[in-house]
C-alpha cells in the first residue's frame, strides 16, 4: 500500500519536472529570442495545456463536432488492432525462427546475417511493397488492415528471434547435465529447462516489440491510405499544422499512451507469468 | 555384482589427461568417497560414472551394464555442489521432475514428494520457491530430487562444498541417515578429509596430472556414525592416514621423474 503511494507520488513529481522542463525551455527560449536550434512560439511548442485542452474541446475548430479525445479514441482502438495482430504474428514467427536456429547453430550462422538485413531495411520501404503485394490477396475481412498488421509483424519478430536464441542457450551447463542424467530427450529438454530458462530474455524482447508494433501500424498505415487509424489522423493534423498545432501533439500523446499500454500488458502478464528469483528480472 | 565397475578408464582433454588408467570397483551399500587435489579427475570420474562424459579409452558399468545404458534406466541420482533447483518450480515440482520424466502419474508424484519432503525434513515447504529458501536447504531439495526415485546408486559433486561448516556437519549426518534408510550406494566428490572419513566406508585418494587412484583407504569406524564419532581416536587417526596419502600423492608429482 504504502509503496503504490511512493509510486504514485514519484510519477506525479517526473509529470511535473517533466512539465516544468516543456514550459521553462519555452519561456526561456521566448525572452531570449534564441533560435537554435529552432524558433520557439507557440506553433512549433504549444503550451502544454492547451495540448491537452485541445484533447477536450471539438475536433473541428469552430466547436460542432465530437471531441477530439472521442475521435482519437476511435482511432486508437483502429490502430490497436492492427498493431496487436502484428504483434501476435511477429512473437509467434520470431520465437519459431529464433527456436529454429537456436537448435541448428549452423543454419544460424548462415540465415542470422539475412535476418539482420531484413531489420537494416528502412521499415518506411518494406511498408508500401507489403501493401502492394499483399493488400489484393488478403479477404474482404483482412482488407487494408491485415497488410498494415503484417508491417508491424515485420518490426516485432526481429527482437524475440534474438532473445529467444540467447535465451534457450541461458540454461545452466549442470541444469542441462541433470536432465541427460535423467535420460530426458531433445524436446523435453527444451519444454522444461530450456524454454522456462529462456522466458526473461523472451519477455525483455517483447516489451521492446511491443513498442515498436504500435510504431510499426501506425507506418504501416501511411502507404496504404488508411484513414481510420491514428497514422491517418497524424497525417492529418500535419497538413494543419501550422493553423492547429495542438491536434498533431494531441494525436502523439494518444499514440504514445497506445504504445505505453501495450507496454504495461506484457509487464503484467510477465508478472504473472515468470516465476524467477526477485534479482533476476530483467 | 558391483554396482561400479571401472576398467582401465582413461580420459583425456585435448593435451592434458585428466584420467590415467584408472581401475574401480564399488559394493552394493558402499559409501564410497573420491578426495584429491583440485585438477585431479575426480569430478570427471563421477562424470564417467554417470555417462555425462565419455572416457577417452576403458569401459565403465554401473549394475552390471554399460553406463550408457544404466543412465537411460535411470539407475543413478545425482547433486551437485549447486543445488541446480529450476527457479520456475516449486520446491515440490522440483523433486517431482524425474518422476514428471520417468512418466509418474499426479497422484504417485504427490505421495512420493511428500515422502521425500518428510526424508529431508522440509514438510511444509512444498510451495516455496528455491529463491526463498538458505543454502542448506536447497541443498536438501536436491538430494530429495536425486533419491526421489529410488535409484540405486547416489552420485555427489562435492555437495556440501558452498555450505558452512555448521550446516555441512547437519547435512553430514542427515546424508548417513538418508543412506542408511534408503539401502541405495554413494560416490561422494570431495575436498574435505574429515568429511570423507566421516561419511565414507571406503576413501579413495587421487592424485593429479595425470589423474590417477594413489590410494584407497578403508575406514573401519563402527556404524552408525554419530556426533561423538568425530571425537574418536580411531577418526583422528585415518584423518592423518588420509591426509598423509594426499600429500604422498602430492610429493611423487614433485619429485624428479
Amino acid at each position: 500500500m504504502r509503496r503504490g503511494a511512493g509510486r504514485l507520488l514519484l510519477f506525479v513529481l517526473v509529470l511535473a519536472v517533466l512539465w516544468g522542463l516543456w514550459e521553462g525551455y519555452r519561456w526561456l527560449w521566448m525572452r531570449e529570442a534564441w533560435t537554435w536550434p529552432f524558433i520557439v512560439n507557440g506553433t512549433s511548442m504549444p503550451h502544454l495545456h492547451s495540448i491537452f485542452g485541445a484533447l477536450w474541446s471539438s475536433a473541428r475548430p469552430g466547436g460542432v463536432g465530437p471531441r477530439l479525445v472521442t475521435l482519437l479514441f476511435h482511432s486508437a482502438l483502429f490502430t490497436a488492432k492492427e498493431a496487436a495482430v502484428g504483434f501476435a504474428l511477429g512473437a509467434v514467427l520470431g520465437f519459431t525462427l529464433g527456436a529454429f536456429l537456436a537448435h541448428f547453430r549452423i543454419l544460424s550462422r548462415g540465415f542470422l546475417p539475412w535476418v539482420v538485413a531484413s531489420q537494416t531495411v528502412p521499415i518506411l520501404v518494406v511498408a508500401p511493397m507489403v501493401v502492394v503485394w499483399l493488400n489484393p490477396k488478403l479477404p474482404t475481412r483482412f482488407q487494408d488492415w491485415g497488410a498494415v498488421a503484417v508491417i508491424a509483424a515485420y518490426l516485432t519478430f526481429f527482437p524475440v528471434t534474438i532473445n529467444t536464441i540467447r535465451g534457450l542457450h541461458s540454461a545452466d551447463r549442470r541444469a542441462l547435465e541433470l536432465m541427460r542424467s535423467y535420460a530426458a530427450g531433445n524436446w523435453r529438454i527444451l519444454w522444461k529447462l530450456r524454454f522456462p530458462a529462456a522466458l526473461p530474455y523472451i519477455f525483455a524482447a517483447l516489451k521492446v516489440s511491443a513498442t515498436a508494433s504500435v510504431v510499426g501500424a501506425i507506418i504501416g498505415e501511411l502507404p496504404s491510405s488508411i484513414q481510420d487509424g491514428l497514422g491517418g489522423q497524424i497525417i492529418n493534423y500535419s497538413q494543419y499544422y501550422t493553423t492547429q498545432p495542438t491536434g498533431l501533439w494531441a494525436t502523439n500523446v494518444v499514440a504514445a499512451a497506445l504504445g505505453i499500454t501495450f507496454f504495461l500488458v506484457i509487464l503484467v502478464t510477465e508478472k504473472l507469468v515468470v516465476r524467477r528469483a526477485p534479482e533476476n528480472f530483467a | 555384482m558391483s554396482v561400479v565397475a571401472i576398467k582401465d578408464v582413461t580420459k583425456r582433454f585435448e593435451e592434458t589427461t585428466a584420467l590415467q588408467s584408472i581401475d574401480l570397483e564399488i559394493e552394493p551399500g558402499e559409501f564410497v568417497s573420491l578426495i584429491g587435489p583440485s585438477g585431479c579427475g575426480k569430478s570427471t570420474l563421477l562424470r564417467i560414472i554417470g555417462d555425462l562424459i565419455e572416457p577417452t579409452s576403458g569401459t565403465a558399468a554401473v549394475n552390471g551394464k554399460p553406463a550408457r545404458q544404466a543412465r537411460i534406466d535411470r539407475d543413478y541420482g545425482i547433486v551437485f555442489q549447486d543445488a541446480v533447483l529450476y527457479d520456475w518450480r516449486t520446491v515440490a515440482k522440483n523433486i517431482a521432475l524425474p518422476l514428471e520424466l520417468a512418466g509418474w502419474d499426479r497422484g504417485r508424484r504427490t505421495a512420493k514428494v511428500k515422502e521425500m519432503l518428510e526424508l529431508v525434513e522440509l514438510s511444509g515447504f512444498e510451495s516455496h520457491y528455491p529463491w526463498q529458501l538458505s543454502g542448506g536447504m536447497q541443498q536438501r531439495v536436491s538430494i530429495a530430487r536425486a533419491l526421489s526415485f529410488d535409484p540405486a546408486l547416489l552420485l555427489m559433486d562435492e555437495p556440501f562444498g558452498a555450505l558452512d561448516e555448521m550446516t555441512r556437519e547437519r547435512l553430514n549426518m542427515e546424508l548417513l541417515q538418508i543412506w542408511e534408510a534408503s539401502g541405495s550406494t554413494v560416490v561422494f566428490v570431495t575436498h574435505s578429509i574429515a568429511e570423507a572419513v566421516f561419511l565414507s566406508t571406503r576413501v579413495v585418494v587421487m592424485s593429479p596430472r595425470p589423474g590417477r587412484i594413489s590410494n584407497v583407504i578403508p575406514i573401519d569406524l563402527p556404524q552408525p556414525r554419530t556426533a561423538t564419532t568425530r571425537e574418536e581416536p580411531r577418526f583422528f587417526e585415518l584423518v592423518t592416514e588420509v591426509r598423509e596419502a594426499l600429500h604422498l600423492g602430492h610429493d611423487l608429482e614433485r619429485a624428479p621423474a
